[in-house]
C-alpha cells in the first residue's frame, strides 16, 4: 500500500465533477456574443468600461480580503469577474472610467463582502453598483452613446436616449404611438442589436443565445428569465391592448430597458434568487411586475433594476414559505 | 417509458466493473470473526464457549430480544476465543472467533443443490423458519426479516415487492444474484407470497440489467402473480420509498412504513436466503460480495462466508494497489469507510470498494451559493443547505421541524454541491442530536 494515509471520511465517497468556478465560468462564456456585439457597436469603449470594471471589482476584491477582512483571498472563484462583466454591461459605454471604478467599489466591497462575500449578500452586487451609480450620477448614467461609425475612435458626446426613454418623454408630451414609433427602433433592429441602452442590451438574439446555453448546461432554470418575460408581455400586452395609442407593444417592452439582460443574467444569480422552483416563479412574477408597474406608472423609464433589488429583499421570506414538498406528506388516496 | 420516482435522485457514473463475471467461490477462510451485531436490534447473546466444537450451521449465538437475530457457525471448527473486534462502522463488538477444521469442513462447491419448487412448509412454519435461521435484509439494511414480516392484524397488505434495484454504482451482487439463481429466487418469492397470503408481486429492477430482466421475463411468463418491471437508472431507487413510488405510485406516509400503504419491500438476496432455508434447511451463513474497484487486478464477485476478514477477499483479486486512498464497505454512495481491512465480512456487507486518490478526496468545502442543487436533488423533498446552516447552530428543534428525521442519508446532496459542503455529514450529526431531543421529550 501506497505511504498516503487511508482516508476514513463520511459516505458519499465520490462526488460528481459540478463545482462553483465551473458554473461561474459557464456564465462568462454566456456573455461572449453580447460583449462582442458590444464591442461591434461602441467600439474601443465597450473594451475600456467592461475591463475597467473587471480589474478594478478583482483588485477591490483582492484588497479586502488580504487587507482589510485579514481573510482568504477568493478572486480566483470567478464570483467578482461576473459582478465586473455585469456591471460593464448595465452602464451606458460612455462613461468615464472613474465613475466605473466607483460603481465596482460600492458592488464589490458594500454589496458583496460587508455582508460576507458570495453566498451572503442579500442584493444582487452588480446591480447594488449600477444602482448607486444612477442615483449618484444621475446626468452621465443616462448619456446613451449611439453606435460609432468608426469602431475604433473615442466616442463623443453624440448621444441618444434609449427607446423607453423616447416612449416616456413622448407620451408625456403628448404624443402617440403612432407618431413616436418613427424615432424609435424597429423590434427586428432592437432583436439584432441596432438599438441603444446600457453596454451589455445591445442584442437581444446574442443575450438570448448565452441564455440558452446557460439553460442547457443547467447553470440556470428556465423558471426566472421565462416568467419575468412572460409577465412583462402579458401586462405590457393588457395596457397596449386598451390603449395602442399611449402603450408600446409589449414586443418592444420585452426587447428593451435591459429586459432580457435582467431576465436572464441579473435576476438569475444563484445567490440572490430563492433555492425552489416554485419560490423562482413568485420571485420572477414579482420581477415583471414592479418592472411594468415602474415602466408605466414611474418616472423612470426603466425598472428591472429596482425590480430585481426589490424583489431580492424578499428572497429570503420567500425561501421560508415555498418549500419543495416533503416526502409521504400527501395523505394516500386510494391504493392501485 | 421506464418507471421511476419524481422527486430528486442524481445519477452517479454506473462503473459495474463486475456485472459480466460470474460469482466465485473461495475456499473456506482458515479463521472467521463472527461479531454478535451484524443486524438492526438487540444483539445476539453468545451460547458457546472457549474450546466448543461447533459444526456448520450450529446457533453459536440466540436473539437477544424481539428485533433480533440468531446467528450460526458459517464454518466447522473450535472457538478459539470470544473477543472484541472493531466492525465496518468502526465501533468495537463482541465477535465468536471460530478456527476452522478444514478436515470436517463441507465445501458447498461438491453439494449441487437442486431447485425445488415445490413449497410443503405451512405459512406459520414459514416464518418460524425464517426467524429461526438468522435472515435479516442482505439490501444493507439488516432488519430481522421475521420482524418485517410479522404483519399485525389491522394492516392490509396486497402487494410483496421484491428489490433487484442495486442502484449504488459498482455493486453487482444482486445483479449476479438475479442471473445465477434465479429460479430459486422465484421459489422464494412464491414461499413469501404465501406467508404472507399476497397474491401479487412485482420485481424492480433497474434498466442497466436487462439481462436479469429479461431472465425473470422467460422465468415467470404464465405466472400471473409475479410482475416485472424494468426502472429507470436514478439513485436512490433502491431506497423502499422510492421503489415503492415507482413501482405503485403510493408514498410511504411520513415516519411510516410501506406497509402502510399495502406493501412489504424484500431484497433478492433476503429472498434466496429465504428460499435456502426453507427448501434446503440451510440457516444465514454466507452471502454474496462484490470487491471492486478500478484499479484492482481483478475485481470479482465472490460467495463469502460471515466472518471472512476483509483482507481475504483483497488478496484473491490481486490485493491492494499502490495508491489506495479509502477502501469502504459497500457502495461509493452509502458505504463506511474502512481504517484497515481486518474487518469480518458480515450479514450486511454487500461490497468492498478500493478508491484511489482522485476519487477519494474531497473538496475544500466553500460558502453556500444557494445554488438550490441540493433541494433538487434530494428524494425526500427536504433542503439540506438549510438543514446543515440549522445544525451547524446548533438549532436542533428547528431541523426537527424542518423534518431533518426522514433524511434517508442516501448522500445526493453532498454528491452534487457544487461548493463541496460536507452537507450529509453535518445532516447526520443534527439528526443524532434531534433525535435524543425527540427522546428525551416524550
Amino acid at each position: 500500500m501506497s505511504d498516503q494515509p487511508i482516508i476514513v471520511s463520511a459516505s458519499p465517497h465520490v462526488h460528481s465533477d459540478r463545482t462553483a468556478k465551473k458554473l461561474m465560468y459557464d456564465v462568462v462564456i454566456a456573455l461572449i456574443p453580447a460583449f462582442l456585439v458590444s464591442l461591434y457597436v461602441f467600439g474601443i469603449n465597450a473594451l475600456i468600461v467592461t475591463a475597467a470594471a473587471v480589474i478594478s471589482c478583482l483588485l477591490f476584491e483582492y484588497l479586502i480580503q488580504k487587507h482589510l477582512l485579514k481573510a482568504e483571498v477568493t478572486i480566483g472563484d470567478g464570483s467578482a469577474l461576473i459582478t465586473g462583466i455585469l456591471l460593464a454591461f448595465n452602464l451606458p459605454a460612455g462613461i468615464p472610467v472613474w465613475m466605473v471604478v466607483v460603481g465596482s467599489l460600492v458592488a464589490i466591497g458594500v454589496a458583496k463582502l460587508s455582508f460576507g462575500g458570495v453566498g451572503y449578500n442579500i442584493f444582487n452586487p452588480a446591480l447594488v453598483g449600477r444602482v448607486f451609480l444612477l442615483v449618484s450620477f444621475p446626468v452621465q448614467m443616462t448619456l446613451w452613446p449611439t453606435a460609432v461609425e468608426n469602431n475604433t475612435s473615442v466616442v463623443d458626446a453624440v448621444t441618444g436616449a434609449t427607446t423607453l426613454g423616447l416612449i416616456k418623454e413622448g407620451v408625456q408630451f403628448g404624443e402617440t404611438m403612432s407618431t413616436i414609433s418613427a424615432s424609435i427602433p424597429s423590434a427586428q433592429e432592437m432583436f439584432l442589436g441596432i438599438t441603444s441602452g446600457s453596454l451589455g442590451e445591445m442584442s437581444a438574439l446574442a443575450l438570448i443565445l448565452g441564455g440558452i446555453y446557460l439553460i442547457a448546461r443547467k447553470v440556470i432554470s428556465w423558471h426566472i428569465p421565462v416568467t419575468v418575460l412572460a409577465t412583462i408581455a402579458v401586462m405590457t400586452g393588457v395596457f397596449w391592448w386598451l390603449d395602442p395609442e399611449h402603450y408600446a407593444n409589449p414586443l418592444i417592452h420585452v426587447l428593451s430597458g435591459g429586459a432580457i439582460l435582467g431576465a436572464f443574467y441579473m435576476a438569475t444569480d444563484l445567490v440572490t434568487s430563492p433555492v425552489t422552483k416554485k419560490g423562482m416563479v413568485i420571485f420572477a412574477l414579482g420581477i415583471g411586475v414592479i418592472t411594468v408597474v415602474i415602466r408605466l406608472f414611474g418616472s423612470y423609464p426603466e425598472g428591472i433594476s429596482f425590480a430585481i433589488l426589490i424583489m431580492n429583499a424578499f428572497v429570503p421570506l420567500i425561501n421560508s414559505y415555498f418549500k419543495p414538498r416533503r416526502f409521504g406528506s400527501r395523505i394516500k388516496a386510494k391504493i392501485m | 417509458m421506464l418507471r421511476t420516482f419524481p422527486k430528486g435522485g442524481v445519477h452517479p457514473p454506473e462503473n459495474k466493473l463486475t456485472s459480466s463475471k460470474p460469482i466465485k467461490r473461495l475456499p473456506a477462510p482458515k479463521v472467521v470473526y463472527v461479531p454478535i451485531s451484524q443486524h438492526i436490534g438487540i444483539p445476539a447473546e453468545i451460547i458457546v464457549d472457549r474450546k466448543d466444537k461447533v459444526e456448520i450451521g450450529q446457533v453459536i449465538a440466540k436473539s437477544g430480544g424481539f428485533v433480533s437475530s440468531n446467528i450460526h457457525a458459517p464454518v466447522a471448527g473450535t472457538v478459539t476465543k470470544l473477543d472484541k473486534i472493531i466492525d465496518t462502522r468502526g465501533y468495537k463488538q463482541q465477535c465468536i472467533v471460530i478456527r476452522t477444521d478444514q478436515k470436517n469442513e463441507t465445501n458447498f462447491e461438491e453439494i449441487e443443490l437442486p431447485l425445488v419448487t415445490e413449497i410443503k412448509l405451512e405459512p406459520q412454519e414459514i416464518l418460524k423458519r425464517i426467524s429461526d435461521f438468522g435472515i435479516v435484509g442482505l439490501g444493507g439494511a439488516t432488519f430481522p426479516s421475521h420482524v418485517k414480516l410479522n404483519i399485525k392484524k389491522d394492516k392490509k397488505l396486497d402487494c410483496l415487492i421484491i428489490n433487484g434495484v442495486e442502484c449504488e454504482p459498482y455493486l453487482t451482487a444482486d445483479h449476479r444474484l438475479m442471473l445465477e439463481k434465479g429460479g430459486e429466487i422465484l421459489v422464494g418469492i412464491r414461499i413469501l407470497m404465501q406467508a404472507l397470503h399476497v397474491d401479487r408481486a412485482i420485481i424492480g429492477i433497474e434498466n442497466n440489467k436487462r439481462d436479469a430482466i429479461e431472465n425473470f421475463k422467460k422465468l415467470t411468463s404464465g405466472d400471473p402473480g409475479i410482475q416485472i418491471a424494468a426502472l429507470k437508472v436514478k439513485y436512490p431507487q433502491g431506497g423502499e420509498k422510492q421503489l415503492v413510488r415507482a413501482l405503485l405510485k403510493r408514498e410511504v406516509p411520513k415516519n411510516g412504513l410501506p406497509l402502510d400503504v399495502g406493501v412489504v419491500v424484500h431484497n433478492v438476496g433476503t429472498v434466496f436466503a429465504i428460499y435456502q432455508a426453507v427448501q434446503h434447511n440451510r440457516p444465514l451463513m454466507e452471502r454474496v460480495v462484490t470487491v471492486t474497484g478500478k484499479k484492482l487486478k481483478d475485481p470479482s464477485n465472490f460467495w463469502a462466508r460471515i466472518g471472512t476478514p476483509i483482507s481475504d477477499l483483497l488478496d484473491a483479486v490481486g490485493g491492494i494497489p499502490e495508491d489506495t486512498r479509502k477502501i469502504v464497505s459497500g457502495g461509493p454512495m452509502m458505504g463506511r469507510a474502512l481504517k484497515n481491512t481486518d474487518v469480518p465480512v458480515t450479514k450486511g456487507t454487500s461490497g468492498i470498494l478500493v478508491i484511489s486518490e482522485d476519487e477519494a478526496s474531497r473538496g475544500e468545502p466553500r460558502n453556500c451559493i444557494r445554488c438550490g442543487e441540493c433541494v433538487d436533488v434530494c428524494p425526500m423533498g427536504l433542503e439540506p443547505h438549510l438543514l446543515m446552516n440549522l445544525s451547524e447552530k446548533g438549532m436542533y428543534e428547528k431541523a426537527a421541524q424542518e423534518d431533518i428525521l426522514t433524511c434517508i442519508e442516501c448522500g445526493s446532496c453532498s454528491y452534487v454541491c457544487p461548493s463541496h459542503r460536507p452537507l450529509l455529514d453535518y445532516i447526520r450529526f443534527g439528526q443524532t442530536i434531534a433525535k435524543q431531543l425527540e427522546s428525551t421529550k416524550g
